[in-house]
C-alpha cells in the first residue's frame, strides 16, 4: 500500500480521533450501503399516473428548450426524423447507435435519410440515439455508455435526436439506478451514465444563456407510444412475410 | 496558484474602482439569488433536502477514512487507478507521471478548483505540456492570464466587450472585421476554436462534483458539454479531486444533486451530469483507455478534527457568493486566492494559512445570507468568527485596533465609569451637532466620514436621562 | 409582566428617544418597566473580534443586572440576538455559567418580536403620513426571525404607507466593527442600499436596529436626499412629532 495513502488515511484517523473503524460499525456501514436506501424523494413525479407522468417529462424536457414530438409507433419515427432534419435545415445524414432497440424501426420507408451505425467523428452533424430512461421529474434524459451505445453520439454533433419509450419514462434518478441495477445485477456501473437536461448551454458572458456551448445545440426528443417489444414482433413478422 | 490575499484592502479597492467589475458584477448581483430563490420555491421538500445533504455529508465525514478506501477498492475493480496526493506537489508530480507515460503534449482540462489549488497549468507549462480551458469562462480568462472570481462561473467579472476584445487580440487567424458585439457569436467562436483542440488532446483532466463510494465513480454537473468531451475523446481521463468529495451511495448523490443546481444556477437539474467509472470496457467505440483518480488532501483531512470541520461538507455550489454583499461590492479577485466569498473566507485560511489569508474572514458583517442559503447548512460566519478568535490569539490584529477594543472592553465592565463617559459624549457631541444635527467631518472617524455624515447625539445619554426621571 | 430594557450603546449614546418609545410602547402592552442600572454593552464588539474572553466577562455581567425579570427587551436585533442566539454559545465549555446564558438567552427578545408574538400585540395607535420603506436588518431577520412584527404593528399606523425595498434583507453595510476595518466596501453597500431606498420612492426609511440606521441616515444626508430615518420603535410609539429624524436639524 502506497506511503501517501497511509499518511491521508492516518491524517484522516487521527484528526477523527480514532484508529480504523471496529468490525461491527464496518459492517453496519456495508449494510447501508447495500440497502441503496433512498433518502427523501420529493413528491412531483412520485404521485403521478402514467398519463401524467409522460405529461411532467414533456413540460419539464420542454422548459429547457429540448423539443419533443410525440409519435404513435416504431414505424412513424422515420417520417418525424425526415420531417425534423428537414424542419431544422440539417442534412439528411445520421450517424445512429448500433443499439438493437432501434432496429425495429423501419428506416427502410425513408430511404433518403442515410444512417450510419457507430460512434461520432467531428463531421457528424445529427445523431441518433435511443436512452435507457427519461426522468419525469426534471425532464432528464437517462443514457448509458455501452459497445452499442457509444458516448460521443451525446456529445460531438450540434443535433442530438432522442428515441424515448413511453414505457422507458419513470418518475426519480433512483428509479432509474434501480432499473439499471437490475440489469446488471451485481455488475460494475457502466463507463458512462449521462444524464442530459436539455440542450448544451452556458451564460458564462454577461449571464446570458446561450445555446450550443460545446455540446449539442440542439436536443430532439421522439417519444414513441408503442411499446418496443410490440414492435420488435411487428416487424420481425412484416420480415416473416416477405420471406415467403 | 499563488495567493494575494495579504493584499486583500488593496484588491478589494481596485475592485470596486473597476467600471467594468462593478458593471459585470450588477449583473450577476440580481440575476443568481432570483434563480435560486424561484428554483427553491418549486421544490416544497427543498428545506428537508438541506438537511438530508447535511446529514449525508456529516454521515461521510465521521467514516471518511472507510468510505475513501471502499472508493479506491471499486475504483480499481472498475479498471481505474487512485493516486493519493497529500499535497499540491504530489498531486501535480501524479499528473506528469501519467502524462509523461503516454507522451502527452496536449491536455484538455474540464473545469477544476482542485487543478487551481495546486497551480496544475502553470506546472504542466513548466514541463512541456499544453493545458487548454475547455469551460467557456476558463477558458477565457486562460487567454487573458487571469484567475478565476467564481467558483462555478470563472469568467463573471467580465463585460462581453473584454470578451470581444480578448478573443480579437488571440484569435490571430480569424477575420479581424469580423463582428463580436454578442454572447452568440462569442460562444460560437470558442466553439469553432476549441473543437479540434478536444479531437486532438492526448489527456484530460475534469474535476469532479462528487465521488460515489459504492461504485467507484466521479461525477461532474455541467452545462457546456466541455467536461463531457474532454473525459470521452483523449486516450486518458484524470480526475482532478479532494478527499472530502465522497459521498456513499448513489442515492446519496442523488439527493446533494437536487441540492448543486438549484442552489448554484437556479435549474432544476444541470444540462450534463454525468457519473463516469473506469475506463472503457471490452467492445466499447469510444471512451478513455486510462482512467486516473488524483485525491487531493492538502489539509483538508486535519480540518476533521478541528471547529471547520464543518467546511468539509461544501459541495461548491457558490450560493454564498451569490448571496454575499461584499463578493458583490468587489468581486472575486479581491479574496487573492482560488475560493472567493464566504467559503472561501473559511476555507483559504485553513489551506493557505492565516497568517496570509487574514483578511479574508475580516471583511464579512456577519449578515448571515451565505448560511441562510448553504444547501448543506454550513454555519459560515461562525466559522468565521473562529478565525477572528485565532488572530486575536496570536495577536495578529492592529494594535491601535487591539487597544482600542481594549479600552472599550474595560470600561464597559465597569458600569459607573461607562455612564459617565457615554454622558460626556452624548453632551460633547451633542452640543456641537446641535444646529446641524449632524457632523460632516469628526476627529478618529475619518473612516465614517469621508463618505457619510454622522449623526449627532441628541445630547443626553439614557441612562443619565432615565435616572433624572427617576427622581 | 415585569421587564427589562436592555438600552444598548447605541441607544444610550446617540439617540435616547428609541429607549423611551421602547418603554412606552412596552407600558402599553401592560408590562412594568425597569432599566437596570448596571448595564452596559452586550460585549458583541469584543465577541466578533475574536475577543472571547471580554466578550464573556461583559456577559457576566449583564447576567448579575438582568437577574430576576421575566424578559428582557432590547431595541435592537443585534444585542439581543447577541445575547438570545450567541450567549449560549459563549458559555459552551463553561458549565458553571451556561444554565446562567441558557436561562437570559431564553428571557431575552427584540422589541417588536416581543411585543407581537409574546405580548400579543396586534395594533399600536400612531399616525405618521408617510411612504415608508423598511430595512430588515441582518442580525434580528436571520438569527431571530424579525421580519413580519414590525410590518404587522407598522399597518396599523394612522397614515403610513409601506412600500418594499427590492432589497429589504440585504446588508446595509453597518457591521459593527466592519464599517471602521473596509470602509470603502461599507461605503459601496450603503451606497446601494441608499440608491434602492430612492427607487422605492420612500419619504422615510426605517429599521430595528440604529447601527443600520445611522449608517444609512449617514448616507442619505450626505447625498443630499431629504429621507427621513427613523426607529421603528419611535413611529410605533407615537413620538414622530416630538422628535426630528435621526441626523436631521433640530
Amino acid at each position: 500500500m502506497s506511503e501517501a495513502r497511509e499518511r491521508i488515511l492516518g491524517g484522516i484517523r487521527n484528526a477523527l480521533g480514532r484508529g480504523q473503524l471496529d468490525p461491527n460499525t464496518q459492517a453496519q456501514l456495508r449494510a447501508r450501503l447495500a440497502a441503496h436506501s433512498r433518502n427523501l424523494i420529493p413528491a412531483r413525479a412520485t404521485a403521478l399516473d402514467d398519463a401524467r407522468s409522460v405529461d411532467l417529462f414533456i413540460a419539464m424536457a420542454e422548459e429547457v428548450q429540448a423539443t419533443v414530438a410525440r409519435v404513435g409507433a416504431f414505424s412513424a419515427v422515420p417520417d418525424e426524423v425526415a420531417r425534423y432534419v428537414a424542419a431544422e435545415n440539417l442534412p439528411a445524414e445520421l450517424v445512429a447507435a448500433l443499439d438493437p432497440n432501434l432496429d425495429v424501426i423501419p428506416w427502410e420507408m425513408r430511404p433518403l435519410l442515410r444512417i450510419r451505425r457507430g460512434r461520432a467523428e467531428a463531421e457528424d452533424k445529427v445523431s441518433l440515439t435511443p436512452c435507457h430512461s427519461a426522468i419525469a421529474e426534471t425532464g432528464t434524459l437517462m443514457l448509458v455508455s455501452g459497445r452499442e451505445t457509444p458516448t460521443t453520439l451525446n456529445f460531438l454533433p450540434d443535433t442530438h435526436i432522442v428515441l424515448v419509450c413511453r414505457c422507458q419514462i419513470v418518475a426519480t434518478y433512483e428509479d432509474g439506478f434501480d432499473r439499471l441495477r437490475a440489469e446488471r445485477g451485481t455488475g460494475r456501473l457502466p463507463r458512462a451514465i449521462n444524464f442530459i437536461t436539455g440542450p448544451s448551454r452556458t451564460a458564462d458572458i454577461e449571464q446570458r444563456i446561450e445555446l450550443g456551448a460545446h455540446g449539442p445545440r440542439r436536443l430532439h426528443i421522439v417519444l414513441v407510444e408503442e411499446d418496443r417489444v410490440t414492435a420488435s414482433v411487428e416487424k420481425s413478422q412484416q420480415h416473416k412475410g416477405a420471406e415467403r | 496558484m499563488l495567493a494575494t490575499s495579504r493584499n486583500f484592502e488593496a484588491n478589494a479597492r481596485a475592485g470596486l474602482a473597476d467600471d467594468n467589475l462593478q458593471r459585470a458584477l450588477g449583473l450577476a448581483r440580481t440575476g443568481f439569488p432570483l434563480r435560486r430563490r424561484l428554483a427553491t420555491e418549486r421544490l416544497p421538500e427543498f428545506e428537508e433536502l438541506r438537511e438530508e445533504g447535511r446529514a449525508i455529508k456529516d454521515h461521510t465525514l465521521a467514516h471518511l477514512d472507510f468510505y475513501l478506501e471502499l472508493y479506491e477498492s471499486n475504483v480499481v475493480a472498475s479498471g481505474g487507478k487512485v493516486h493519493w496526493a497529500p499535497t499540491p506537489q504530489e498531486a501535480c508530480a501524479a499528473v506528469r507521471q501519467i502524462c509523461r507515460s503516454v507522451g502527452a503534449k496536449t491536455v484538455t482540462k474540464g473545469k477544476s478548483m482542485v487543478a487551481e489549488e495546486v497551480g496544475l497549468n502553470e506546472f504542466l507549462e513548466a514541463n512541456g505540456i499544453t493545458p487548454i480551458e475547455t469551460d467557456l469562462g476558463e477558458y477565457i480568462i486562460q487567454l487573458r492570464h487571469e484567475p478565476p472570481s467564481h467558483i462555478i462561473a470563472p469568467a463573471i467579472h467580465l463585460v462581453k466587450e473584454q470578451v470581444a476584445e480578448t478573443f480579437r487580440a488571440e484569435h490571430h487567424a480569424l477575420d479581424p472585421a469580423r463582428s463580436l458585439s454578442e454572447p452568440r457569436q462569442m460562444c460560437d467562436e470558442a466553439r469553432a476554436m476549441l473543437r479540434p483542440r478536444f479531437l486532438a488532446a492526448d489527456v484530460g483532466i475534469t474535476g469532479a462534483n462528487f465521488l460515489v463510494a459504492e461504485t467507484g465513480s466521479s461525477i461532474i454537473v455541467t452545462n457546456e458539454g466541455n467536461g463531457d468531451l474532454t473525459q470521452t475523446l483523449p486516450r486518458v481521463h484524470i480526475v482532478m479531486t479532494s478527499i472530502e468529495k465522497v459521498v456513499p451511495t448513489l442515492e446519496d448523490a442523488a439527493t446533494l444533486l437536487r441540492l448543486l443546481a438549484r442552489s448554484a444556477t437556479g435549474q432544476e437539474f444541470s444540462s450534463y451530469t454525468t457519473i463516469s467509472t473506469g475506463p472503457r470496457r471490452p467492445g466499447d467505440l469510444d471512451g478513455p483507455e486510462q482512467y486516473h483518480v488524483i485525491l487531493l488532501d492538502n489539509g483538508r483531512s486535519a480540518l476533521l478534527g478541528t471547529e471547520f470541520r464543518d467546511m468539509l461538507r461544501c459541495i461548491r455550489c457558490a450560493a454564498c457568493l451569490n448571496h454575499c454583499p461584499v463578493y458583490a461590492a468587489v468581486g472575486g479577485h479581491a479574496y487573492g486566492w482560488v475560493y472567493p466569498g464566504p467559503m472561501g473566507a473559511v476555507l483559504t485560511p485553513s489551506l493557505i494559512g492565516i497568517e496570509e489569508a487574514g483578511h479574508l474572514p475580516n471583511a464579512s458583517t456577519f449578515c448571515g445570507r451565505c448560511e441562510s442559503v448553504c444547501p448543506v447548512k454550513i454555519p459560515l460566519p461562525k466559522m468565521m468568527r473562529h478565525w477572528r478568535d485565532r488572530e486575536f490569539a496570536k495577536r495578529l490584529n492592529p494594535p491601535v485596533y487591539r487597544s482600542a477594543l481594549s479600552l472599550w472592553a474595560w470600561t464597559a465592565r465597569r458600569p459607573a465609569l461607562y455612564h459617565a463617559v457615554a454622558e460626556l459624549a452624548a453632551r460633547t457631541l451633542g452640543w456641537a451637532g446641535r444646529y446641524r444635527g449632524r457632523f460632516r467631518s469628526l476627529p478618529l472617524a475619518n473612516g465614517w466620514t469621508a463618505v457619510r455624515d454622522m449623526p449627532a447625539p441628541e445630547g443626553r445619554s439614557f441612562h443619565s436621562l432615565w435616572a433624572e426621571r427617576r427622581k | 409582566m415585569r421587564v427589562a430594557l436592555f438600552v444598548t450603546c447605541l441607544v444610550d449614546l446617540f439617540r435616547p428617544t428609541v429607549g423611551f418609545a421602547a418603554i412606552r410602547l412596552l407600558e402599553q402592552a401592560g408590562c412594568t418597566v425597569e432599566v437596570p442600572r448596571a448595564q452596559t454593552c452586550c460585549g458583541q464588539p469584543a465577541y466578533n473580534s475574536g475577543d472571547r474572553a471580554d466578550a464573556k466577562a461583559i456577559a457576566l455581567q449583564l447576567f448579575d443586572a438582568f437577574a430576576g425579570y421575566d424578559h428582557i427587551v432590547v431595541p435592537s436585533g443585534s444585542c439581543a440576538g447577541m445575547i438570545r442566539v450567541h450567549y449560549p454559545g459563549l458559555f459552551a465549555d463553561d458549565p458553571v455559567n451556561l444554565p446562567r446564558a441558557e436561562d437570559i438567552a431564553s428571557r431575552t427578545w427584540e422589541l417588536t418580536s416581543f411585543l407581537v408574538d409574546v405580548c400579543g400585540m396586534e395594533e399600536v395607535t400612531a399616525h405618521y403620513d408617510r411612504a415608508v420603506t423598511y430595512h430588515d436588518a441582518c442580525s434580528g431577520l436571520r438569527e431571530l426571525g424579525v421580519k413580519l412584527q414590525p410590518r404587522q404593528l407598522l399597518g396599523s399606523v394612522v397614515g403610513l404607507r409601506l412600500e418594499e425595498l427590492s432589497d429589504a434583507e440585504v446588508c446595509c453595510g453597518f457591521g459593527g466593527t466592519f464599517c471602521i476595518k473596509y470602509p470603502e466596501i461599507s461605503d459601496k453597500m450603503v451606497t446601494d442600499k441608499a440608491a434602492d431606498i430612492a427607487a422605492a420612492g420612500a419619504e422615510a426609511v426605517l429599521a430595528g436596529d440604529l447601527g443600520c440606521l445611522l449608517n444609512i441616515a449617514g448616507k442619505l444626508s450626505r447625498q443630499g436626499r431629504r429621507i427621513e430615518v427613523r426607529h421603528v420603535a419611535e413611529v410605533l410609539a407615537g413620538m414622530t412629532e416630538e422628535v426630528p429624524p435621526i441626523g436631521a436639524p433640530r
